[in-house]
């Protein structure tokens, strides 16, 4: 029970991550081909400026929750991913950095340099974020203790020793660029007027038309590499409503990109990415970490659990910090709300 | 092993650097805020918005640096949070949930909302910053006291640790020494770098009200937390070092053999080969008193100990231990005196004083640096004082050339980080607090 409500609560961090850092990500995907003045590039900046940091700071409270209340599968997953998530904390330095010095400097080598770490890192984050999202459905070569090690990549088939790049998390990873950079997309044109506005609509419409295709294609091959989730779907066909729930998101999104209104797309976009990691999480449950070799490695969430009593506690602490972050990032939200003013 | 031990210490100790100024500023920025505040002057409110650049520079590469860290404790340590997560995962966790949103949301009011928000809203955003930047500092250090001096756990079936009490975590007896002497120690780094840049204007005779506000500032609140750094959070920590890691303490001091009446070594460098100091200067019996309160109490020297449970680099361990005490002294000494020199009104004529503070501001970061090498070598060889040996907390199957690797790359990416934040403080101190960029001597 304890381990299915914080299954349930690392799994809301993450999704809410990747909404509120993913249209980051997206704005830094498609910033170097809508914000070309330099009032525009400043535009687009300080429309994520004062919460991009806040947004990543979801990353660093599901990671914290995910070491607290699942700590073998912390270590496993985190050991086992070595060299793509050392990236990704360099990618993450780049990015970050990019946002807080360009402007430090009224130089144009310097702001060019940093508005291409910023289009390139948030690139390859929104890449790696999918792909990430791959290795978790498509499992890793667990061994009896509970370590496993990938390489970045092997003959980029999934089967049982697979590599971190596969046909599959390749996929993976695009369609998540694809669904970050419509979400960033709107997003922009939500906080921008203008000729701004019309670049982020056209990139939306392109980038919206891209995830209708990729997001097929992945939802089809789902079943294939892990059929775990076939079964875990065909035992409690409830968890459909979240697939279905995502089709009509995305649906939505569509139609309303096409009739201009900004805003409700980024909604849309923002459920469609919440209701594809729930899709996930109920075909994964109640594994975290899927074993290809034998089932019976597989990390769960009783095998990897940090035991009962710090289990309980946490959930006071937690229920605390969660109406306390709620409380802050309303405010923070609230204050840059609107469009942006310079 | 190697490299996975060099990567954590390297990156801890380059993160440090950022916190530690963030931390004191944090502090420092809320009381300019209030004077600004209750007093109405335009004067306190452009001190406060200076400093909130370097406090926000600080800051950034405090976050981007400290991301890793948290980060490696899986990717490099695996062995290790499997076996100590279900404790220390509660203080990770609470502190990404109740200081990171915190500082982060406030973050951007304090950064964008100059022109948006009234001067009680950027007062509130500081106070909100100063309470989230040390409780981040509070929730890490219960981590790492609970590596010191472990409590409040139960031992699971198959070994591993899981939090017994969660007050007990919280309050755990090693943190309050701990907290409060790393506490004060930030602002004694953001007290000297505030007073140094105070001197460096005065001297080179540039926004000269500023630099008064900056050396008053900075003097009064360095020396006080100066002092509190040495007594008693220094002594206190200093005790309980001897109280339960006394294999720490006797390599500290570099005590071989057991005695009675062991004196206070200030200088001299120890030889591993013959088991002795040469060259020392010492106090004689001041050590039995400092620790026990008795001139003739006996004092445990490394001999008493097996010799696989001695921290693995003694000379290192050593040295680091007297850079910090020493250093320790030289500052408040300075502080010491500028206060003086401020109380008796001569401060901002007297140029030699004030070139040395400008010269000391390296000093506490040094200082700091040791410090956390003192803690952390010392605790060697163990990750978890007496419940896990380093040598059995990395990750499995992480081999060295991986760690080699990145390795490698954070001190390339790091190197150029501690160039850019140089830069732009440099940049910075060049335009000044008055918001009017003076010009180089050249244009």
């Amino acid at each position: 029970m304890m381990e299915t409500f914080w299954y349930c609560a690392v799994t809301w961090m993450l999704a809410v991550y990747a909404v509120l850092d993913g249209f980051d990500f997206g704005l830094g995907i498609i910033y170097p081909f809508v914000a070309r003045s330099e009032a525009d590039r400043c535009t687009a900046l300080a429309a994520i400026g004062p919460v991009w940091n806040g947004n990543e700071v979801w990353l660093i409270a599901a990671g914290g929750l995910l070491f607290f209340a699942f700590p073998k599968a912390y270590a496993a997953g985190f050991s086992g991913f070595y060299l793509a998530l050392i990236i990704v904390l360099w990618l993450l330095i780049a990015r970050g950095l990019a946002l807080e010095l360009r402007s430090h400097l009224n130089h144009t080598l310097w702001r060019q340099f940093w508005d291409v770490a910023f289009a390139g890192a948030s690139t390859l984050l929104a890449i790696v974020l999918g792909t990430a999202l791959g290795n978790l459905i498509r499992g890793m070569p667990l061994s009896q203790d509970g370590y496993f090690f990938v390489a970045l990549w092997t003959n980029f088939m999934t089967g049982p020793d697979p590599g971190i790049l596969d046909w599959f998390t390749i996929l993976m990873g695009i369609t998540s660029a694809a669904i970050l950079a419509f979400h960033g997309a709107n997003y922009l044109a939500m906080k921008t007027e203008g000729q701004l506005r019309g670049q982020a609509r056209h990139a939306a419409w392109l980038a919206g038309s891209a995830v209708a295709v990729l997001v097929g294609l992945a939802l089809t091959a789902v079943p294939f590499v892990q059929p775990s989730f076939r079964l875990n779907y065909a035992a409690h066909p409830f968890g459909y409503i979240f697939p279905f729930f995502g089709m009509a998101a995305l649906v939505a999104a569509l139609e309303l990109r096409r009739r201009y209104w900004d805003a409700g797309a980024f909604y849309a976009t923002s459920l469609l990415i919440l209701a594809m990691l729930a899709s996930t999480a109920w075909g994964s449950y109640p594994n975290i970490l899927i074993a290809t070799n034998d089932p019976a490695n597989s990390l769960t969430v009783t095998n990897a659990t940090a035991g009962a009593y710090g289990m309980h506690v946490g959930l006071w602490w937690f229920l605390i910090g969660f109406g306390l972050i709620i409380a802050y990032q309303v405010c923070a939200h609230r204050a840059f709300w609107g469009k942006v003013r310079l | 092993m190697l490299y996975d031990r060099l990567q954590f210490a390297f990156t801890s100790t380059f993160h440090y650097l950022f916190p530690q100024l963030t931390m004191g500023l944090a502090l420092l920025l809320l009381y300019l805020r209030s004077r600004a505040l209750a007093s109405g002057d335009e004067h306190y409110h452009q001190v406060a918005r200076f400093w909130t650049k370097i406090f926000v520079l600080s800051f950034t590469f405090g976050v981007v640096t400290g991301i890793p860290l948290e980060f490696q404790f899986g990717t490099n340590w695996a062995k290790f949070s499997n076996f100590a997560g279900g404790v220390i995962g509660q203080t990770l966790a609470m502190e990404g949930m109740f200081a990171f949103f915190l500082e982060s949301s406030f973050l951007g009011i304090l950064l964008f909302g100059e022109k948006r928000f009234s001067q009680r809203v950027q007062w509130f955003a500081a106070l909100m910053l100063f309470l989230g930047s040390w409780l981040s500092g509070y929730f890490i250090l219960a981590t790492n006291a609970w590596m010191q001096h472990p409590v409040a756990y139960t031992v699971a079936p198959d070994g591993r640790l899981f939090v017994g009490s969660l007050s007990g975590l919280l309050t755990n007896p090693w943190l309050f020494w701990q907290y409060s002497h790393n506490m004060t120690a930030a602002v004694v780094t953001a007290s000297f770098v505030m007073a140094a840049l105070g001197a460096y204007y005065l001297l080179s005779d540039r926004h000269v009200l500023y630099a008064k506000t900056f050396l008053r500032t900075g003097v009064v609140a360095g020396a006080i937390a100066a002092a509190l750094m040495g007594f008693p959070t220094g002594h206190g920590n200093a005790r309980q070092v001897f109280e339960h890691q006394p294999i720490k303490g006797a390599a500290f001091e570099g005590l071989f053999k057991t005695e009675r009446g062991v004196g206070l070594l200030l200088i001299g460098q120890p030889n591993i080969e013959t088991m002795t100091i040469d060259n020392p200067l010492i106090i004689p019996d001041a050590l039995s008193f400092v620790v026990y309160d008795e001139l003739y109490a006996e004092v445990k020297g490394l001999d008493a100990f097996p010799h696989e449970d001695w921290p693995d680099n003694l000379p290192l361990l050593y040295y680091s231990y007297h850079v910090m005490v020493g250093l320790g002294t030289i500052l408040v000494s300075i502080m010491g005196l500028a206060l003086l020199w401020l109380w008796l009104g001569r401060l901002f004529t007297a140029n030699w004083l004030l070139w040395l503070l400008m010269l000391s501001a390296p000093f506490p970061y040094i200082a700091t640096t040791a410090g956390w090498m003192t803690a952390e070598i010392g605790r060697q060889p163990w990750l978890v004082y007496g419940l896990l040996r380093t040598s059995d907390g990395a990750s499995p199957l992480v081999h060295s050339g991986n760690a080699l690797f990145t390795l490698l790359g954070f001190l390339g990416i790091y190197l150029v980080l501690g160039l850019l934040f140089l830069f732009l403080i440099a940049e910075t101190i060049r335009h000044g607090p008055s918001g009017h960029p003076v010009p180089s001597e050249r244009a």
